[in-house]
């Protein structure tokens, strides 16, 4: 066995070693020789091999076979070996280990020992590595302590104390009273532990912060001797005495004041004096003032007293050095929520602490300016922020770009300002930005109707000039095919005019499609835009439909599947493919479907199989229009459609008519056409209208889809006319010829008043060769404000073709009195 | 209070480590591998606190070593870089001109002052006369006992 050596000679050895193996080679074989050394039961030299273990295990290395030698060396009576014993074990133990109880007994056994020393091992062990059932069976013994004359075990026992509080907070009751009598202590440390722990014992229980309360008077009194007091060489710190006490009384009076008035006005002057005393050169002066503020502006404080705090923390902004001007920023966004004007006052400074090298503070800085936004400041800070974003470190872009969307949904002064700070925020960081930042910003473009032509405008320029960022890209993809005709119109009231071909989207957008740094979902935006422009260009279809043939054979599945779609509108439903491709209506923010990414799919799916109830929850957010009168016309069938599977190609309409009658002859007007090519095209069409809605707003378009569906199959649009109107509760009537003789007529009736509208009926008449067949309606309520409507058909049947009339009687109940009206309707829309 | 006390080297290496919460071995491994990597990365110009998880990080540079604390919510950072500076003049009084290898060398003394100033994660002893004065007793009660535990020395 090779001689143990001296702890300095193991450092250095270790430390010459060369390399990681030599290093290793040198540790095993110390260890080797501490552990037998530690089986031998008696040794002097224990504690240097216990000291050897600590210094390997500190570099990493496995150490647990000391943990028994450590509370062996613990109980030996030697001084130097307990310390060592105690270092090891707050070093190798902890309250997990089962280990640690073995020493409780030591622990006990000192604590009561003659030498101040030995307590104090003992206190610092436990107050470090003591788990709840050590702090349990040791609180009394520490709460004797506590009561010792001993000025250096007092204050280690009440830090003691404040371990076992923390671990086992019922055990506060125990200290509370020793405590407060340990406030009238002269001696520095024990004064300091004891505020610690009063503190603790306030935050743990609210009864006892109640009784504690009454300290407040005695903590002033203390702050204010160390205040005022002469220069005290033993606990001064440049200048200041005792900064480590006045920031922990400064606390616990922030803890003692917060919501009681009282309290807070016992403190009042004090704070005024710290705040306006204490020298601000040094570090140690500004954390002083610093904890002043903070109590200042946590307790219900005068208004002339929060004023100087704010205006102490926006000379902290100006400081020079950047940790006090991080503070600042950090305590400003506490209070920017209740003392906003206050805060709004020092805007310049914080927005130019955006531009600080320092990325602490950049962060802070960022979040304090994007608290600061308001509808007054939004058009200077969103310049700030933008320009911040053009250099902002990599990992603060995401949150930039969140917090400047959001300021700018709730703060724009105006559509096109909106739109152009978000085009501004795609082309700088479009790689950062949240996935729903696309379709928010489409909905935001068709909502600013009057903009369409400036949008595109700006939006083509943008993809000009770079394809790399693929949420502008998509958004500008999207628009030239939905406005691509207002693109090529050339005038544009904002902009100066630029000449637009034909020619130059195409090439624009087969670029894009071509691009190795586009991403599958933009090139299916590129190829729809391109698809849609073949109704929106007169010229150049050709090039349009070779575009679309050459993705037929494409390895990316979405892809082909859309081309091969696409060719097929091209080449059977040639006729189908204006209405399809149409400019889409302006989407509803609210409506379910806008914010449902994956139910898309599942929606148009619902077309060829079920997934019924999002259609019926869909429906009420319809506009008004005459294919959704129609919609809602199956829409009150569908509780009765059957969940099966689909039933081959011409499900679509099936699932639909197997309801009711009305569907019945829904098929027979599309019996009209072509019947086995329809099938397909039926089935064609939901994919297309598909591709169409999974761009625009994953979901938003189910109600599109439904209805370009249907107005392709139906191949005509029938309006709707208003026949009755009154008291807000107006009645839309419209008509569709299901034969030479059978027309359906649907009555609508909706209510734009304040209150509800209840009782509704309706009653019609005909000429007598006429057969009228009311059906019943969908309700007899008619919510406030056009919530919902009433739809009610009627089938006629004109076998004669007379001239059709009808009368209708309208019934009902509205602000408690009931109104009965009556209107001929000679002639009917949609009847030639 | 304050959570952990960490001091390593430029290089990355730790010289000591004081844990005032219970944590596994690789929790602690964990964090003197992340306290490093950001700390090492930060410019010699710039700010001295950091947020990381859920917990202020305040650490100053002296010399070669790097002082490293996290802190929790309620706590005063500039008193935090107060305690740091409080502890190296203790460290300095101590030794005489502390440097890297003294603590090195004599890092179960430089625990001990550790355990005079801070216990518990809070400031035990204000007065920087007091802690030297236990210190010195304390040593003495072992120098009659051990000659291992002499005055300081590489």
């Amino acid at each position: 066995m090779s001689p143990s050596i001296p702890l300095q000679e193991m450092i250095r050895a270790i430390r010459s070693a060369r390399t990681q193996c030599e290093e290793r080679g040198v540790i095993q074989r110390e260890c080797a020789v501490i552990r037998a050394q530690f089986r031998q039961s008696d040794n002097d030299g224990r504690s240097h091999n216990l000291a050897k273990l600590l210094y390997v295990h500190m570099l990493g290395y496995p150490a647990h076979f000391g943990q028994m030698e450590c509370v062996r060396m613990i109980a030996s009576p030697r001084y130097s070996e307990k310390r060592v014993g105690y270092l090891g074990a707050m070093m190798l133990l902890d309250e997990k280990q089962d280990a640690s109880l073995l020493i409780t007994n030591s622990i006990k056994n000192d604590l009561s020992h003659s030498s101040q020393y030995v307590q104090s091992l003992a206190l610092c062990t436990l107050a470090c590595i003591g788990s709840a059932e050590m702090c349990k069976d040791l609180a009394p013994e520490i709460e004797k302590l506590l009561r010792a004359s001993n000025s250096y075990i007092k204050k280690k026992a009440a830090l003691c104390a404040i371990h076992i509080v923390r671990k086992v907070p019922d055990l506060g009751e125990l200290f509370a009273r020793t405590a407060r009598s340990l406030l009238a202590e002269k001696h520095h440390g024990v004064l300091h532990g004891a505020v610690v722990l009063i503190t603790v014992l306030c935050e743990c229980s609210p009864d006892t912060l109640e009784r504690f309360r009454k300290t407040v008077p005695d903590l002033v009194r203390i702050m204010k001797s160390l205040v005022t007091s002469g220069y005290s060489p033993e606990h001064d710190v440049a200048g200041i005495s005792d900064p480590f006490l006045q920031v922990r009384i400064l606390r616990l009076l922030r803890i003692l004041g917060r919501n009681n008035e009282a309290a807070s006005d016992t403190m009042n002057d004090l704070l005024a004096q710290v705040a306006t005393n204490t020298d601000s050169t040094k570090t140690v002066g500004n954390a002083v003032l610093y904890e002043t503020v903070l109590t200042v502006l946590d307790i219900k404080s005068e208004s002339g007293l929060r004023i100087l705090a704010v205006n102490i923390l926006g000379r902290f902004l100006l400081n020079n050095d950047r940790n006090i001007r991080y503070i600042a920023m950090t305590s400003l966004q506490k209070i920017v929520g209740t003392d906003n004007i206050a805060v709004q006052r020092h805007r310049g400074t914080i927005v130019d602490c955006l531009k600080d090298p320092d990325a602490s503070v950049k962060r802070r800085a960022l979040d304090l300016s994007l608290a600061l936004a308001s509808a007054s400041n939004i058009r200077s800070m969103m310049k700030e922020l933008l320009m911040f974003l053009s250099s902002c470190p990599p990992e603060l872009r995401a949150e930039t770009t969140s917090g400047i969307f959001y300021a700018a949904e709730r703060y724009a002064p105006s559509q096109r300002w909106h739109i152009d700070t978000i085009l501004h925020v795609l082309t700088t960081a479009g790689g950062d930005v949240r996935d729903e930042t696309v379709p928010n910003l489409i909905l935001l473009i068709t909502n600013a109707s009057e903009l369409h032509c400036y949008t595109v405008h700006k939006l083509y320029r943008a993809l000009l000039s770079d394809i790399s960022q693929q949420p502008l890209v998509q958004v500008a993809c999207w628009c030239i095919g939905e406005y691509g005709d207002l693109l090529l119109r050339g005038e544009c009231r904002e902009m100066e005019p630029v000449e637009v071909t034909a020619d130059s989207v195409l090439e624009a957008l087969e670029t894009v499609l071509q691009s190795h740094m586009s991403t599958p979902t933009t090139r299916g935006f590129a190829l729809t835009a391109t698809m849609k422009l073949s109704t929106r260009i007169m010229d150049n279809v050709d090039r349009i439909k070779s575009i679309v043939s050459i993705y037929g054979s494409c390895i990316d599945v979405e892809l082909q599947q859309r081309a091969v779609e696409y060719n097929a509108l091209f080449k059977k439903y040639d006729h189908m493919r204006a209405a399809v491709l149409e400019r889409m209506p302006v989407i509803d923010r609210n409506s379910p479907g806008h914010t449902n990414g994956d139910s898309m799919g599942g929606v148009i799916k619902e077309l060829e199989v079920d997934k019924v109830k999002q259609r019926e929850t869909l429906l009420p957010q319809l506009p008004a229009n005459q294919v959704c009168d129609l919609l809602n016309l199956l829409g009150d069938s569908e509780e009765s459609v059957p969940a099966g599977p689909a039933q081959g190609d011409t499900v679509p309409v099936q699932s639909i008519t197997t309801a009711k009658p009305i569907g019945g002859e829904l098929l027979d007007l599309l019996g009209g056409f072509e019947p086995t090519p329809l099938a397909s095209g039926l089935s064609a069409t939901p994919q297309i209208q598909r591709h169409l809605c999974q761009d625009a707003q994953r979901g938003s378009c189910f109600v599109r889809v439904i209805r370009m569906t249907l107005s392709a199959c139906l191949y005509f649009i029938a309006p709707a006319v208003t026949v009755y109107e009154k008291n807000g509760v107006t009645l839309t009537l419209s008509c569709e010829k299901q034969s030479d003789s059978a027309v359906t007529v649907t009555l609508k009736g909706c209510n734009s008043s304040d209150s509800d509208v209840t009782s509704f009926a309706l009653q019609a008449a005909v000429p007598k060769s006429v057969h009228l067949n009311m059906k019943a309606p969908s309700g007899d309520t008619l919510p406030a404000k056009g919530l919902a409507h009433v739809t009610q058909l009627v089938l006629l049947n004109n076998p004669n073709k007379v001239n059709l009339k009808m009368r209708i009687r309208i019934s009902y109940s509205s602000q408690g009195s009931s109104v009965q009206d009556t209107v001929q309707i000679d002639s009917f829309p949609g009847l030639s | 209070m304050i959570r952990f006390l960490l001091l390593f080297s430029k290089q990355g290496k730790l010289r000591l480590q004081k844990w005032f919460t219970p944590l596994t071995d690789r929790e602690k491994k964990k964090v003197i591998r992340d306290m490093m990597t950001i700390v090492l990365a930060r410019t010699p110009r710039s700010c001295n606190f950091l947020q990381w998880r859920d917990l202020k990080i305040v650490y100053k540079r002296y010399a070669s070593l790097y002082f490293c604390t996290g802190l929790e919510e309620q706590d005063n950072e500039l008193l935090s870089l107060e305690v740091l500076h409080r502890f190296v003049e203790l460290l300095d009084k101590y030794f005489g001109n502390v440097c890297e290898l003294d603590i090195i060398f004599n890092f179960e003394k430089a625990y001990f002052i550790l355990d005079e100033f801070l216990m518990g994660g809070e400031v035990l002893e204000t007065s920087k006369v007091a802690v030297g004065v236990s210190l010195q007793e304390a040593d003495e009660l072992q120098e009659t006992m051990e000659e291992y535990m002499s005055k300081p020395m590489y």
